[in-house]
């Protein structure tokens, strides 16, 4: 964003962008749909996901969840176990719904994956076999095949061609067509030089001839990366991840324990505990539920993030986001809309509102950057000025703006009429032997100082040049920001707006927009200082950024998204990349995190909590025959110790089923404090944790006791 | 008034007096271990031992030091024991077996003070005073000194030093033990408890037929016994002897001296942490599990069926008829969420329940609110690992005090909760399985279970209290015990030292509105429901079979 630092001289000099690169309405080919909490689920995953669920009981690949590596052993040994003894409807209806467990578990993980595979068969469409025209050192030309190409090869794009790989156009200017990775299918302009240069393989050149130098190996393109991202292939364990694994073993280890040494202490007791017995009472006191879900969980979290077209290069980073307490954000495009727009009119002494707004419309009539147009909606809108065609007047010669006059006008019925920045145009008049009126630099002064930025609008006609008033273009502040912000800071996050401006107009934007704080005349080294500082007091920062002077500051981010319109060297440093190239993601982005974070500690609470009612349900059965006070423990009033049992593991697998749909879509998340999130999420998962098992396996016992010959 | 009355008055009277003390004894305690210092004789120690109590050292040093200075005092326990028969001053008792001598040597450095022993039967002046209550003031100021290590790891950033153990070793002692033991002990000895230096005494019996009693620097050492959480009693019979416990005010002086120092040590860690609120969260989460033991104790025990507990007026078999149901019921339940073992009345002899809930205060891990220092290092653990689940629900990797905890801190806190269930499950199946262990229970069925079940519990949590009944002086239990109180005590200690080490390297995170309070009475709620379910749950079957078999019957 730094190489479009707005200056507010300069404000007529807004180049107008390839495409609105800040579009509020992500047109991704997925509508994102609001806030993080959405998701799409399909009953039908379950079903279409089922091959790659058995694929997954590979050892190799169990091994990686210690928990349900765990439950996999126990449901070999029961087996084995039934067969040595063939008779027992029990041992094998146990070892039934154990091998079912693993599968539920491979199943969350396989329809979480699903979602993804989806997504990779396309973006692989857009790569098959491209035929590159590569330039040869004496000018000529030569086709090789895409895969052949090596970094640093020239190679050049006709309409028509699909780009062979990730590079930047070092030679002409074209139109391409992105839609196989954003989605978007208005086309963008690339061009040499500059920030708009990069292109990517596999998108389509519409028009036009470019020259692009390879940058990326073939095999390693950002094309390639996507698929490998969104199929999970490049999957890796977050930190959190890791850690909350750690203590799933631990919890592992001690019912492993507290099971196993459970024997002699039966023994002594008096009664003899069978290995299916004791399997089924080891995996319902484990933390299958999370245990099962918790890569689920992940995955749905990077694909949320992709839903909304913004990809994540590694779950490190969407586990940051949760975290981030500080975001940089730029303010145009993000804050405010990316144009000022024209506030007011106003007129210097002697002159009439009427008269300034009727000068403003006129010059402004050939203006199309968005404040010219915007002179022309507020000089019909307030001053009911009709709004004139360029057509109506006949022999006007049109000023275009240029960077060196900073101004621009019309000459018309005699009449030069000129607007731009105050010192541009105070010099025209000057030149023209006219007068100033003196409270002209007040005004600018005052409109400055309240956020603003002043145009002068000057006429000379047969009474001479004189200076007419001063048009007031105000930063708009896009609708929901300020509550937006005002979440933000109750969420424990502080908001800094980056801008160009210089401080005054800075503050005065950032107390409209209810931002915390603010960078004014931001450099990309300011901005690097600032992440250094917020980091040095143990913050976690996210900004976004797209230029390669923004390239330092993305990688020293911890969450660093770079807009897809940006160059290749953002892109590289960010660790996310966006491709609706829209700012205001970076909320939510931040909400995805926590979201993620919130339904991994929900499901383990949850999964924790559920141990009490297995409890309930087993030691009365498995111990009320020899001491019958311990009958008094079987507080569901279960019907027969086997049925205590079995409902015990038919729950403990059901649950698993039950709550992938809450592990895909994520808990539900609304922006609140700490404290109240706490409550409310320790009310549902905690204490609905300790409830609901002990209503489901007295459902389920109720169900298997009405089957003939059990109960 | 009715006896459930007078229970409930003592517990009101024991909770103001704790309450009063708080602030102060707990600033007093942050001031000993913050400040540079030295007093004078604490120079002389230093010389004496050679140590700087300047230097700065790393987690791995510190460790060395409470390593090597307990192995010392194990080493030095076990040869004066072996050596009792050649010393003078030992009334004439013989030099302890090397099982036994091994096993005490490991009890009173571990701050357990299991006794395998009868205390008038067996151990002279010397080892009583030179060994035995030399242990009860330094192995209570080691588990003080990690303790207020691992605050320190809170407290400190980026640096990976935490403090000098000799130095905080000694100040323990000399500023904190030493005193406030010396001022119980001349209470104790106001009120009748016993200090002298006398020999054996043929006492004529009230009924008929004599006893042979010692005298003994009894109220010295019951003062250091509750104060440091040892719990070893001078006499076999512990605190429910006359001479070391002679009224229901003693007793419940006592119960004031074994709570005092774990409960205050809370406000020491919010003195150093920077946030006296955190240390209060802290407290209130002890006081919540204590308070409601010492409930459950109450109802179960004064809820009398049957005629003979009717006509009593409660479970009065094995507790004194001068403390009565309520005093010795608040008693059992300080004894064993502490790590005394001090007992006031019998726990094999209270009812099913009763017994139950002394075993499951063990078994949280004696963090409620725990011995000196151990309590609070274990109850921090818990506030880590409850942190950890829950503190996601709030949308942040966890965190804690601004410390972050990683996949290293999960790994040691998680290394930290399974020590004691693996050694109390190992070792009491271990003994119901062999052949021989079985011969020591005194009970069948279920009590059988219980009595070693609770041995093993006892040792391994480094509590010290006996269920009665097991006889414990043989070769088997001897040797486990004295293991189960090694490794439960000092493998802890390792992990919490190098927790201690990878906070105090942290950067500490600011907090935010987005930051999961720990200050606030919900964290607090949190923390019992997490320390029930996680620690509560990997005995519940090992209960069903003991103490609730029995007590549902």
């Amino acid at each position: 964003m730094t190489t479009r630092t707005e200056n507010h001289e300069d404000s007529m000099s807004t180049a107008t962008p390839t495409r609105a690169p800040h579009s509020d309405v992500p047109a991704g080919r997925t509508p994102a749909e609001g806030r993080a909490g959405t998701g799409l689920f399909h009953p039908q995953q379950l079903l279409t996901s089922l091959p790659d669920a058995f694929r997954k009981l590979d050892p190799r690949v169990m091994v990686t969840s210690p928990v349900m590596f765990v439950v996999l052993i126990g449901s070999v040994l029961t087996t084995a176990f039934s067969f040595a003894d063939p008779g027992d409807w029990f041992g094998w209806t146990i070892s039934a719904w154990l091998w079912l467990t693993v599968l539920f578990a491979n199943l969350a993980e396989a329809v979480a994956e699903g979602r993804g595979k989806a997504q990779a068969d396309t973006l692989r469409k857009a790569k098959t076999d491209t035929v590159a025209r590569r330039l040869l050192g004496d000018g000529s030309e030569e086709r090789i095949p895409g895969a052949g190409l090596t970094i640093g090869d020239l190679v050049v794009c006709e309409a028509g061609d699909v780009i062979p790989g990730d590079g930047d156009v070092v030679e002409g200017v074209a139109s391409v067509d992105e839609s196989a990775i954003t989605g978007e299918s208005a086309p963008v302009i690339r061009e040499s030089g500059g920030d708009r240069s990069a292109v990517t393989g596999g998108t389509k050149v519409l028009s036009d001839r470019i020259v692009i130098r390879i940058t990326t190996k073939p095999g390693e393109t950002f094309i390639d990366r996507m698929i490998n991202l969104v199929e999970g292939a490049a999957r890796q364990k977050t930190p959190n991840e890791i850690a909350l694994n750690i203590l799933l073993a631990s919890l592992t280890i001690v019912f492993l324990l507290a099971c196993t040494t459970l024997t002699p202490f039966a023994d002594y007791a008096g009664t003899h505990l069978t290995m299916v017995v004791l399997v089924a009472l080891l995996v319902c006191l484990i933390p299958t539920t999370i245990g099962a879900l918790l890569s689920a969980i992940g995955i749905a979290g990077m694909d949320r993030l992709v839903q909304r077209n913004v990809l994540a290069m590694s779950g490190r980073a969407v586990e940051a986001a949760g975290d981030v307490s500080t975001l940089l954000l730029d303010k145009t495009g993000t804050i405010t809309l990316g144009n000022r727009q024209a506030a007011e009119f106003v007129p210097v002494r002697g002159t009439t509102e009427a008269e300034v707004a009727d000068a403003a419309q006129l010059s402004s009539l050939a203006d199309e950057t968005p404040e010219g147009r915007s002179i022309v909606v507020l000089a019909k809108e307030k001053y009911r000025l009709r709004e004139r065609h360029q057509g109506e007047l006949v022999g006007a010669g049109w000023i275009e703006f240029t960077a060196q006059t900073r101004m621009s006008g019309v000459d018309a019925d005699g009449r030069r009429i000129r607007k731009g920045a105050a010192g541009s145009v105070l010099a025209w008049v000057r030149e023209q032997g006219g007068t100033v009126a003196e409270d002209a630099d007040e005004i600018a002064d005052r409109i400055s100082a309240a956020g603003g930025t002043p145009l002068l609008v000057a006429v000379q006609d047969r009474t001479g040049a004189r200076v007419l008033g001063v048009i007031h273009l105000k930063d708009v502040v896009k609708d929901g920001m300020r509550e937006r912000f005002g979440e933000l800071r109750r969420m424990g996050i502080k908001t800094v707006m980056i801008t160009g401006d210089n401080p005054l107009t800075a503050k005065a934007i950032a107390e409209e927009a209810g931002v915390d704080d603010f960078l004014a005349e931001a450099t990309p080294e300011d901005k690097m200082a600032l992440i250094k500082r917020e980091q040095a007091g143990g913050k976690l920062v996210a900004m976004t950024g797209d230029g390669t002077n923004d390239a330092p500051a993305l990688a020293q981010a911890d969450v660093g998204v770079a807009m897809n319109t940006g160059t290749s060297a953002a892109k590289e440093a960010g660790n996310m990349v966006d491709l609706d190239s829209n700012p205001t993601k970076l909320i939510e982005i931040v909400e995805i995190g926590k979201q993620l974070l919130i339904t991994r500690g929900a499901l383990t609470t949850f999964s924790i909590a559920n141990d009490v009612a297995k409890y309930f349900a087993i030691i009365p059965a498995l111990f009320a025959a020899v001491y019958p006070g311990l009958d008094k423990l079987n507080v569901m009033r279960l019907s027969s110790p086997d049925s205590a049992i079995l409902s015990a593991v038919v729950f403990n697998a059901l649950i698993i089923i039950a709550l992938v749909p809450l592990a895909l879509k994520g808990v539900r998340y609304r922006p609140m404090s700490a404290d109240r999130m706490l409550r409310r999420n320790l009310g549902i998962y905690g204490l609905g944790g300790l409830i609901a098992p002990f209503l489901g396996i007295k459902i389920i016992d109720l169900l298997i006791s009405l089957i003939p010959g059990i109960g | 008034m009715g006896p459930v009355l007078a229970g409930v008055a003592q517990l009101l009277a024991l909770m103001a007096a704790l309450a009063l003390v708080y602030v102060p004894l707990g600033t007093y305690m942050a001031r000993v271990y913050s400040s540079d210092r030295h007093w004078r004789v604490e120079r002389w120690i230093y010389k004496g031992i050679g140590a700087n109590p300047d230097a700065e050292m790393r987690w791995a040093a510190y460790l060395r030091g409470v390593l090597a200075f307990s192995a010392a005092g194990v080493l030095f326990l076990y040869l004066l024991q072996r050596l009792q028969g050649s010393l003078p001053g030992s009334l004439g008792f013989s030099s302890i077996e090397p099982a036994q001598a091994f096993n005490t040597a490991a009890s009173f450095v571990t701050n357990t003070n299991w006794q395998s022993y009868s205390g008038e039967q067996a151990m002279g002046h010397v080892v009583q005073t030179s060994g035995l209550a030399v242990q009860n003031f330094v192995s209570a100021a080691v588990g003080m000194a990690v303790a207020v290590a691992l605050v320190r790891g809170f407290a400190r950033s980026r640096t990976g030093e935490l403090g000098n153990f000799w130095a905080d070793l000694v100040r323990g002692t000399v500023r904190v033990l030493v005193p406030v033991a010396a001022v119980a002990a001349v209470v104790l000895v106001a009120c009748g408890a016993l200090q002298n230096f006398s020999g054996i005494h043929e006492v004529g019996q009230f009924m008929g037929g004599s006893q042979a009693w010692n005298g003994g620097a009894v109220a010295s050492q019951e003062a250091i016994k509750e104060l440091g959480t040892n719990g070893g009693g001078y006499f076999n019979a512990n605190s429910a002897h006359p001479f070391e416990n002679p009224t229901p005010f003693t007793n419940l002086f006592e119960i004031f001296l074994i709570l005092v120092i774990p409960l205050s040590l809370t406000r020491t860690f919010g003195v150093m942490v920077g946030s006296v609120k955190q240390g209060y969260a802290i407290l209130a989460t002890m006081v919540t599990i204590w308070a409601g033991f010492t409930a459950l104790m109450m109802w179960t025990e004064f809820a009398h069926h049957g005629p003979a507990l009717q006509a009593a007026g409660g479970a009065m078999e094995g507790k004194e008829a001068r403390f009565g149901v309520g005093a010795s019921s608040i008693f059992a339940v300080s004894t064993t969420l502490t790590s005394t073992g001090a007992v006031d009345s019998f726990h094999s002899s209270f009812t099913g329940l009763g017994g139950g809930i002394t075993m499951l205060g063990m078994m949280l891990g004696e963090i409620a609110p725990g011995g000196v220092g151990s309590g609070l290092y274990g109850m921090l653990i818990m506030a880590i690992i409850a942190v950890f689940i829950a503190g996601l629900m709030v949308g942040r990797t966890p965190e804690y005090l601004g410390k972050k905890i990683g996949s290293r801190e999960i790994k040691l806190a998680a290394c930290y909760i399974l020590i004691t269930p693996a050694l109390v499950l190992v070792f009491t199946s271990a003994s119901l399985a062999l052949p021989t262990p079985p011969h020591s229970m005194l009970n069948s069925g279920a009590h059988g279970f219980s009595e070693v079940l609770y041995a093993f519990t006892s040792a391994s949590n480094n509590n010290g209290s006996a269920f009665a009944g097991l006889n414990a002086n043989t070769d088997w239990f001897n040797t486990t015990t004295g293991l189960a109180m090694l490794l439960g005590r000092f493998l802890p200690m390792i992990f919490v030292l190098a927790l201690a080490g990878s906070l105090a390297g942290q950067r500490p995170v600011p907090a935010t509105a987005g930051t999961l309070r720990t200050e606030k009475p919900l964290f607090s709620g949190l923390l019992v429901g997490a320390i029930l379910i996680v620690t509560g749950l990997t005995y519940f079957p090992a209960l069903a079979l003991g103490p609730l078999a029995e007590g549902l019957a």
